[in-house]
């Protein structure tokens, strides 16, 4: 997702003179580094110095620049989190704050360097639109749309890299704000979003195998949320499975039960999330998901419970 | 007034007349709210009123190809009076200044008639001031970028990575200025902080452009830009007095959000006229 990212920036940046790119000390691999040789004056690198970063960015857009800050997520979200909402939020500019390796992508880097609550975050401040694509061609088009968008500031959830194709032969086209069937059936409902859609595939082909019709959904725009989608979602199923990577309150479950309860939905509900801890594990990404609670196994087992 | 001087023939007699009015009608609107900034407006206010009557230039219309950003936001009355004065804010804006129907508040918001950025969260103006100018400079715009920070807000971290990107980036079309008055909450800061000292040598180690005058002297201000070498962001380190104008508010911490009793006013009316006599 990473190098797509940057390569769809670079054709960007290429018809665009507006766009710019600050960035806080991130090796400029790929395509990134062809967008640093090729328009030196449009690729800032302010060094470790995030609140700047977010703060010059205001500045650029304040002047007509559509400009996206990139750096490891927690260092592009936290560190600069008053410059997040005072400058770009408060004053509703297109900048796009790109966080690398969201929630726990970074296994063994430990807690410092994860934003398992990014999505609860980015969520409560006013105006901030957030985008969380599950695969590279989601990412290809989400990086195109952040390139053209007007209506104010995105947070843009990025991965790593190599996460696999999962979109191809999608039932929906992708759209900004809208709900995305990957694939549609009538029993099962998976909404989720963001690398753990993987997870989900693998979840919604064993429920496949066991008989089931199960729809799987890439809610890629978790804010503004498709409230009409959601709706007509807990209506057309009988079950709704909600599984994403972000702390249990504040994130893609919280907003689908605020909505289930405000519309009286009356389908069997679940929502698989990050536990609310810091867990101290520095195996693999797959590995410290399972720690909280999120495998295909354990997901499948909580069902059958049920 | 109006003065729309050209920039290099400023009328430093006409901006010392200007002040006066312009801390006047600060003070006016003082008894309109329970409270205001008049400390750190009275404390900036020859430093703003250089910026937007000597060195920003206008065209025929008044509008400018350069910028103004408030970074110590909580001393935007000061900018509110002027922008009224050059017709920019009205009367009747200023007049519903903290009132529920109207569009001012204590600190300036983007959006609002001559308002370049949202300010008043300390620490925030010169990335934002440094980000406008990077741009007019790719895009090979003529403006320059002016900014005034206070001294309490050059403590903040994000100050400093902001400092160091501006001379990093090269952006020599940006000018700030610290209204160094010496004060805040909790006393001087030669005394809480004398670490923060000295200002010059940090910024001229940061790679800008120095100079030091007192602001509250127009044409020593105007001068220090005016003179300026060019090829490096400028701050101009300006020596000022929190409340100057009102002997009782002169260096006295409380002031810096409080508004005057109607016998405080009184005096402060006789004062600031007693100031040209």
């Amino acid at each position: 997702m990473r190098n797509v990212f940057s390569e769809t920036l670079y054709e960007c940046a290429t018809q665009d003179p507006s766009i710019y790119i600050v960035v806080a000390d991130i090796s400029p691999a790929g395509s990134m580094g062809k967008f640093r040789d090729e328009y030196p004056e449009r690729f800032l690198n302010v060094g470790v110095a995030e609140q700047s970063m977010i703060g010059i960015c205001a500045g650029l857009a304040l002047k007509g620049a559509q400009p996206f800050a990139y750096t490891i997520a927690t260092f592009s979200l936290y560190r600069p989190f008053e410059m997040v909402r005072d400058d770009l939020c408060y004053q509703n500019l297109p900048v796009t704050v790109v966080g690398m390796g969201t929630s726990v992508v970074y296994s063994t880097l430990g807690g410092t360097h994860h934003t398992q609550e990014d999505v609860a975050i980015a969520s409560a401040i006013p105006n901030m639109q957030i985008l969380a694509p599950c695969d590279p061609l989601e990412m290809h088009l989400s990086t195109l749309h952040c390139a053209k968008q007007k209506a104010g500031p995105m947070y843009l959830k990025l991965g790593k890299a190599g996460e696999p194709v999962l979109t191809k032969n999608a039932e929906d086209p992708f759209e900004f704000g809208k709900l995305r069937y990957i694939r549609k059936g009538t029993d099962t409902c998976i909404l989720c979003y963001g690398p753990i859609m993987t997870m989900a595939l693998e979840i919604a082909d064993k429920l496949t195998a066991q008989g089931e019709s199960v729809s799987l959904i890439s809610a890629h725009t978790v804010k503004p949320l498709d409230r009409d989608g959601v709706t007509q979602a807990l209506k057309d199923h009988k079950r709704v499975l909600v599984i994403e990577e972000n702390a249990p309150h504040g994130g893609l479950g919280s907003r689908v039960k605020e909505i289930a309860w405000d519309t009286g939905a009356n389908c069997d509900l679940k929502c698989f999330a990050l536990k609310d801890e810091f867990i101290h594990y520095y195996g693999s990404y797959e590995g410290l998901l399972e720690a909280h609670g999120l495998s295909t196994d354990r997901i499948l087992a909580t069902l059958q419970e049920t | 007034m109006n003065d729309k001087t050209p920039r290099n023939s400023f009328n430093a007699v006409a901006a010392q007349e200007r002040c006066r009015a312009f801390r006047r009608r600060i003070l006016d609107i003082s008894q309109q709210v329970s409270a205001l900034h008049i400390g750190s407006a009275y404390s900036c206010t020859e430093i703003v009123d250089c910026i937007y009557y000597g060195l920003m230039k206008r065209d025929e219309q008044g509008n400018s190809i350069d910028t103004f950003l408030m970074s110590k936001g909580h001393g935007c009355m000061i900018q509110y009076v002027i922008l009224e004065d050059l017709g920019v804010l009205t009367r009747q804006e200023l007049d519903r200044y903290c009132t529920a129907d109207g569009i001012l508040g204590c600190h300036p918001d983007y959006g609002n008639p001559g308002i370049e950025a949202s300010t008043g969260s300390l620490g925030h103006g010169l990335s934002m001031a440094v980000g406008m100018a990077y741009v007019a400079k790719v895009n090979r715009d003529t403006g320059t970028v002016y900014c005034v920070l206070s001294d309490g807000e050059v403590q903040e971290g994000s100050t400093w990575e902001a400092t160091m990107m501006a001379s990093s980036f090269g952006v020599s079309n940006l000018v700030a200025f610290i209204d160094n008055n010496d004060f805040q909450s909790l006393g001087r800061t030669s005394e809480t902080h004398p670490s923060f000292y000295p200002l010059r040598e940090k910024y001229e180690a940061f790679g800008w452009e120095c100079a030091e005058v007192d602001g509250h002297d127009s044409q020593a201000v105007f001068d220090a830009v005016t003179a300026r070498n060019g090829d490096k962001p400028l701050m101009v380190i300006c020596t000022t007095t929190k409340g100057r104008g009102v002997s009782y508010m002169e260096n006295v911490p409380i002031w810096h959000y409080r508004s005057p009793s109607p016998e405080e006013y009184q005096q402060a009316v006789e004062e600031l006229a007693g100031a040209l006599a």
